[in-house]
């Protein structure tokens, strides 16, 4: 059986917007897991913010998760939790202080343009709104690294260049981005890094990059 | 805030679970019930013991007109048989302690008393009551030696040691006692599966929640931290039924009943129940918590 990904080196530089694409099952999921830890390569080393992923005890993961924030396709929030309550939820879980959690949510909300709908529940928001409350939440720790999985794989169009300013704009306040994606039209317009695999190898790594060789 | 955060998750939980969550209530009180009682059963020996054993005597009962024993062949003991007797216990100091002759007229009135509620003692005679020596020994283990002296001797129908009357029946309560421990044991092992398995369904109704919680960097305590405490209350309640049980049985089965009808012994008191209910909640907390966590080990990883 072929891995999953094989013989895969890249650098990603703090700061940078890097897209992974690729055709389905090609890895990128994969490439991702690892940066969170959730998956641990057969061989060769993972390094996040200093640390080799490889070697670092278990109970050291939820640390590396915080510096860590992520978004899906499935946008993952909580049903029983209005927005304000899911953003919420990444700071109680840490235990930050109420006072603070207070504090940082309408700043937060306000940066990914849900100001107003803060007592919504899920099911009362668009799915582009239920996006920008998952990446609300995965930024309200401010991390270092953002990893989005096919953030806009759920969106149309419109909704999904809203969601990439919002990512373009987390990505300008310094945080790093890595997203995979299937969406040309939203690579080749960023114009950013882009890594592309194909049967778990990295077959392109091209700065300001587009979707497909051929593509544009 | 965490402690708010906690508390919310804990009791959204235990409602969302209610059947199972009642379930392990139940269990646990049953099997804490027979836990601290099997507890009690054994302070109460304990208490008998205490109160007997300074009590217990020997008794060599004499042969009088009516005994049929072998031994009683030659018919109502003799004036010089008896003072024997008694030379020969006294010889036997400092194992006997004490010798005291009891007459027929003693032995008839004793009688009456004991069985004072019963017809017995309205149809008693003094000629039915044997004369005995009443032997107490400074060391009542040492029961075998009288008996050897004593036991088959010409004139002496029978000698009695209260104290192994006695052992059989704490023999009886500490089998009992044993019973419970074991029905008990089987009652903690059900409640041990039943707690783990609840946990399993909390961890899979929540899998959203925790899957959720491990992205944004929650630690694996307190991940697990809100199911243990669910396990905690539900068997936290059990353990306040158990010790109610024990209450109400402390009140009702022994003060009102046992210690009004059987007023020749003592029985135990609140400090034994007392001393009994940190062994419960103990069992019952403890029993709780490692179930949950080892079963969380399981279902809620990293
Ligand atoms: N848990 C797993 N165990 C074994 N194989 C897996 C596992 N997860 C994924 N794979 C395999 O690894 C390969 C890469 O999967 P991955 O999910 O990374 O692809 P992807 O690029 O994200 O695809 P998509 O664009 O459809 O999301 C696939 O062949 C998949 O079948
Ligand atoms: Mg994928």
């Amino acid at each position: 059986m072929r891995p999953a990904l094989d013989d895969v080196s890249v650098d990603i530089e703090k700061g940078e917007f890097v897209f992974l694409v690729g055709a389905s099952g090609s890895g990128k999921s994969t490439f991702l897991r690892l940066v969170l830890r959730e998956e641990k390569p057969t061989s060769g080393n993972v390094w996040v913010g200093g640390k080799d992923l490889t070697r670092l005890s278990s109970w050291k993961v939820p640390t590396l998760r915080r510096q860590i924030g992520c978004v899906f396709q499935d946008f993952r929030l909580l049903p029983n939790r209005t927005v304000a309550g899911n953003v919420a939820f990444a700071l109680e879980v840490i235990g930050t202080a109420e006072k603070e959690i207070e504090s940082i949510i309408p700043n937060v909300l306000e940066l990914v343009g849900l100001e107003g709908k803060e007592d919504r529940y899920p099911n009362e928001i668009s799915g582009g709104e239920q996006q920008r409350v998952a990446i609300a939440r995965a930024f309200v720790n401010k991390p270092a690294v953002l990893i989005a999985d096919e953030p806009t794989g759920n969106l149309d169009p419109e909704t999904s260049i809203g969601i990439m300013k919002l990512l373009d704009r987390i990505n300008k306040i310094g945080t790093t981005v890595v997203m995979a994606t299937h969406d040309v039209a939203i690579v080749d317009q960023m114009r950013k890094r882009v890594i592309e695999i194909d049967g778990g190898k990295v077959v392109r790594d091209q700065s300001r990059g587009v979707y497909g060789m051929g593509a544009s | 805030m965490r402690f708010r955060y906690l508390l919310r998750e804990v009791m959204t939980g235990l409602r969302r679970n209610i059947t199972l969550t009642l379930a392990v209530m139940i269990t646990v009180a049953v099997s804490l019930s027979l836990f601290g009682s099997s507890l009690l059963v054994r302070a109460q020996v304990q208490e008998m013991k205490d109160f007997w054993y300074d009590k217990v005597e020997v008794s060599i009962f004499l042969c009088g007109d009516i005994s049929d024993s072998p031994t009683c062949a030659g018919g109502a003991i003799s004036e010089e048989e008896k003072t024997q007797i008694n030379a020969d216990l006294e010889a036997l100091k400092p194992l006997v302690e004490t010798i005291y002759f009891e007459t027929q007229t003693e032995a008839l009135s004793r009688f009456k008393e004991q069985f004072k509620n019963s017809p017995l003692a309205e149809t008693a005679t003094i000629d039915q009551m044997p004369e005995s020596f009443r032997v107490k020994l400074s060391d009542p283990t040492q029961y075998a030696v009288i008996a050897a002296a004593f036991a088959g001797r010409p004139g002496i129908e029978d000698v009695v040691d209260q104290r192994q009357a006695l052992d059989r029946l704490f023999r009886a309560l500490a089998g009992l006692q044993t019973l419970a421990l074991v029905i008990a044991g089987v009652m903690l092992l059900v409640t041990a599966l039943l707690i783990s398995n609840t946990m399993r369904v909390a961890a899979f109704s929540r899998r959203r929640e925790t899957s959720i919680m491990r992205l944004v960097g929650a630690s694996n305590f307190s991940i697990q931290l809100p199911f243990i405490m669910e396990a905690a209350v539900a068997a936290l309640f059990g353990t306040t039924f158990a010790t109610g049980a024990l209450v109400f049985g402390k009140i009702y089965l022994i003060d009102q009943n046992l210690a009004t009808t059987f007023t020749f012994t003592t029985f135990i008191g609140w400090d034994a129940v007392i001393s009994v209910i940190p062994w419960m909640l103990l069992a019952g907390l403890g029993l709780a918590v490692v179930a949950a966590g080892l079963t969380l080990q399981r279902y809620l990883k990293v």
